[in-house]
């Protein structure tokens, strides 16, 4: 199965205005692993995912996906086995339907009616959303727009979903349908995001990101306990993993202020 | 001013519906050979952009009214003329068809008006000689601002044009003129304003965004000569068609053109016309027109109206005074009983 | 602009009643453009001082608003609110063409009076017309028909993303106006070099989205046409009923229906 495996060499990219926003990063990753990558505003994350499916071309270094470096003659492949879920579900639903926005990428596949509007269905039933198949986009609550974006990558069957904050601006419910779903799928998972309570239930890998630079990559147990490098990354402890304050008191918390008063 | 179906003939509106479409299918094939993808949801969206950008006003300088954007001169620098008239066509249609803006048969008289005139004089001979790639402030301000002031008043006799050709109104060519072009200048003026307002700032936020509109889309001469001796032909057509109906119903043209020419009609009766069109009236008999026959009833009256019913003045008038009402009665009454039927199902 | 912002309200109840199902509804979507379009015509093409004659193309609406099941209520708003520009249009006609054309017992009625009653009823029918086609059709089956009729598919594909993306920028929009109007105060701050400023900014947001979704469409195959599925058929009744209601449009246009009633019931009163 070594034709699912991610591969970053040494990537580079600066802006046509001069910022330099990824800078040297390297990674592998292998099949049906989920792997978070997060790090703080502005530190590359979006750069990087962008290069993923061939959106921006690398400056430096490479991108493998399978056995295929990117370059312009294996982009159909990649954009076909790289499936992208954007941050903003109205960017990606740009049909006047649920249905033809889901059979948009089936059709330019080039395969026959009845393919696609079986491969439609299926997705949209996989993600719990039959039901919408005839409204338009814009008339979708928030979690019902994002559940229809990734009906629309899966319809592609990818083998890899590369996702760009997909929990932001979900209700606490839409979120945790949306991680339940997340979690049933067997595809390799990229996922960039703040969301760290997101993290800890889906990737057991975890990659930190600052300034362009990758400054740690491992088991997302160790990275979020690791606290100097969360701080340094602009990173909080996930709710989840601090003592809470509401239960076990206010005194915990107090002495914990206290503590990094004196340290400073 | 967006044309109204109402004031349109059908000789007019078919014609401009023609012109239009062919203007829209000549774009379209130029904009697809373009190769562009990117511009495709681009030219979407920049269409719903006019639509926001009007949810926000201004304050008009000096006079303390308010304005709101056009457009047509920022989608024609952003996207070129040949995009850019589809997106203004576009925009268009969706205020036609939800807005109440114009109408269906008035869609190709306004897409003219208003598209034609900006993409393809104002901005290849107006805006891009004067402006150059805008990186003179001054340049860009002076000419945009012709170019906005030109189309407008270009769109404005367009308007005038047409409903007078039309017509259905009564105002004749001169007053009509009057009265437009200077509030044509005005708006124009200030469309001018937003629109360097709005370029300028995108030249200094951004400036490769127009340099990108600038560059791939090379405005040939060739291309542009093309459209234009397009553009005289169908104005031509336009004009002898317009002509042939205007001979054979002479109602609207010639007697707004004799009217202005200081004739004072105003109080005498259309004698030879009004003959001229009874006697069309009965050649082409689409239906009797008691309006006219009221008018003149020892001439057309009883040969023009239906002949079993006795065609006295007074009575057809009355026959149509209560013939309506009740139409009327009935269109209520039917949408009701419709109504609640289907509120009861 | 409390106008513009009343009309995105409007979009979104046309929109839902596109969505509602009934006979009219059913219809093959070129049926109703092309019943639109001779609709349209014939009322266009009655002679200026017609009024009476016209009315029943009112009846032909209302049975199509009632079997569509669409509130006549709503289009009638809609009518009134346009209402101001329709007499703008036709108040010049009193004044420049006063010949009497019409007795009603005393009162001379000229020309001029007839031209601009008739201007506002073809006002009414034609926009009546258009928010009826809308409202029973929807705004993609209008594209879908307009582009099955032979209009350019980049048009027709523009077109449907423009309709798209009215909402989520007008949305935009209104977030900046607002945001706007909170913080300007005595008329200062609505200038336009402020202007200039707010719309260039929505501008440039608004070209980085296109570039987003671009993206999104190279993302899923995107080769420069968009193509759409499930090519809808023109059923035996659809073009039966077309053929109808064509047949019953240009009868009402041909014969004076409202004097052929009057005359009628003038005629039984001795």
């Amino acid at each position: 199965m070594s034709h699912h495996i991610v591969e970053v060499q040494d990537l580079s990219y600066t802006y046509p205005d001069g910022a330099a926003a990824v800078r040297g990063i390297s990674f592998r990753i292998h099949h049906g692993e989920s792997v978070a990558v997060v790090g703080a505003n502005g530190a590359g994350k979006s750069t990087l995912l962008l290069h993923l499916n061939g959106a921006l071309t690398p400056q430096r270094g490479t991108v493998r996906i399978g056995d295929f470096p990117l370059t312009k003659a294996t982009l159909r492949d990649i954009r076909r086995t790289v499936g992208m879920i954007f941050q903003d579900p109205d960017d990606q639903l740009f049909m006047p339907t649920v249905f033809e926005d889901v059979a948009f990428g089936p059709l330019n596949l080039g395969l026959p009616p009845e393919e696609v509007e079986q491969r439609v269905l299926a997705s949209l039933a996989r993600v719990g959303v039959e039901h919408l198949r005839d409204r338009p986009p814009y008339k979708l609550s928030g979690g019902e727009k994002r559940a229809v974006s990734i009906a629309a990558v899966l319809a592609m069957s990818p083998d890899i979903l590369v996702m760009d904050e997909p929990s932001a601006n979900l209700d606490p419910r839409a979120r945790r349908t949306l991680i339940e779903l997340l979690a049933g799928f067997h595809h390799t998972k990229i996922i960039a995001t703040h969301d760290l309570d997101l993290v800890l239930d889906l990737c057991p890998r975890t990659i930190v990101i600052r300034e362009g630079q990758i400054m740690a990559d491992g088991p997302t147990r160790d990275i979020f306990t690791n606290d100097r490098l969360l701080e340094e990354s602009h990173l909080e402890k996930p709710l989840r993993m601090q003592a809470c304050p509401v239960c076990s008191g206010s005194m915990a918390r107090k002495t914990e202020d206290a503590g990094s008063v004196h340290e400073h | 001013m967006h044309m109204a179906d109402a004031l349109l003939s059908p000789a007019v509106g078919g014609v401009m519906w023609a012109t239009t479409a062919a203007t829209i299918a000549f774009c379209a094939r130029k904009t697809q050979r373009d190769l562009d993808d990117r511009k495709v949801p681009l030219m979407g969206v920049l269409g719903a952009f006019i639509f926001a950008a009007q949810m926000i006003n201004f304050t008009i300088p000096a006079t303390g009214s308010s304005g709101h954007l056009g457009g047509g001169m920022i989608l024609a620098i952003l996207l070129g003329p040949y995009a850019a008239l589809l997106v203004i066509a576009s925009v268009l249609t969706v205020q036609a068809l939800f807005f109440a803006d114009g109408g269906l048969l008035a869609l190709g008289c306004n897409i003219f008006n208003l598209g034609v005139f900006p993409c393809f004089i104002a901005y290849p001979l107006i805006y891009k000689p004067v402006a150059g790639d805008g990186s003179s402030p001054k340049r860009l301000a002076f000419g945009a601002t012709l170019a906005a002031i030109v189309s407008l008043q270009l769109g404005a006799l367009g308007v005038v044009l047409e409903t007078v050709a039309s017509g259905i109104s009564a105002l004749p060519l001169g007053d009509f003129l009057a009265a437009m072009l200077p509030i044509h200048f005005a708006i124009g003026l200030v469309e001018g304003l937003v629109t360097t307002a709005v370029i300028s700032f995108v030249w200094k936020a951004r400036p490769e965004i127009l340099a990108y509109s600038a560059v791939s889309r090379p405005l040939g001469n060739l291309s542009i000569a093309k459209v234009l001796v397009g553009l005289g032909l169908a104005a031509i057509v336009t004009g002898g068609a317009l002509s042939w109906f205007a001979s054979s119903f002479p109602d609207g043209l010639e007697w707004s053109m004799a009217k202005t020419s200081g004739q004072e009609e105003l109080e005498a009766p259309h004698q030879g016309i009004h003959h001229l069109l009874a006697g069309i009236q009965e050649k082409t008999a689409f239906l009797p027109d008691y309006a006219f026959q009221s008018n003149e009833p020892q001439a057309s009256a009883p040969e023009a109206s239906a002949p079993s019913w006795p065609a006295v003045d007074a009575g057809t008038t009355t026959s149509g005074l209560v013939g309506g009402g009740l139409t009327l009665f009935l269109a209520v009454a039917v949408g009701f009983l419709l109504r609640r039927r289907t509120q009861f199902r | 602009m409390a106008n513009i912002e009343s009309a995105f309200v409007d979009l979104g109840i046309l929109d839902a009643l596109a969505a509602r199902d009934s006979i009219v509804h059913r219809l093959d979507p070129r049926v109703k453009v092309l019943t639109a379009a001779v609709f349209v015509l014939c009322v266009v093409s009655f002679d200026k001082y017609v009024i009476a004659a016209m009315l029943p193309f009112a009846l032909f609406l209302s049975l199509i608003l009632g079997l569509a099941g669409i509130p006549a209520r709503f289009v009638l708003k809609r009518l009134v609110l346009v209402a101001p520009f329709a007499v703008l249009l036709g108040l010049f006609n009193p004044f420049f063409d006063r010949q009497i054309l019409l007795h009603l017992g005393p009162v001379a009625v000229s020309g001029g009076w007839l031209s601009f009653l008739s201007i506002l009823l073809r006002f009414g029918l034609t926009v009546g017309a258009m928010l009826t086609l809308i409202a029973v059709t929807g705004f993609n089956g209008v594209c879908m028909a307009m582009e099955k009729m032979g209009m350019p598919k980049i048009f027709a594909v523009q077109l449907l993303l423009l309709y798209r993306y009215i909402f989520v920028l007008a949305d935009e929009g209104q977030r900046m106006h607002r945001a706007r109007a909170l913080r300007s105060f005595d008329g200062r701050g609505t200038g336009i070099t402020t202007y200039g400023h707010l719309i260039g900014g929505l501008l440039l947001r608004t070209l980085d989205r296109a570039q987003r979704i671009h993206l999104a469409m190279l993302c899923r195959g995107f080769d420069g046409t968009i193509r759409t599925s499930r090519p809808p058929r023109l059923v035996a009744r659809d073009v039966l009923l077309f053929a109808l209601s064509c047949l019953l449009l240009i009868a009402m246009r041909r014969y004076d229906c409202s004097l052929l009633l009057g005359q009628f019931l003038t005629g039984l009163v001795p």
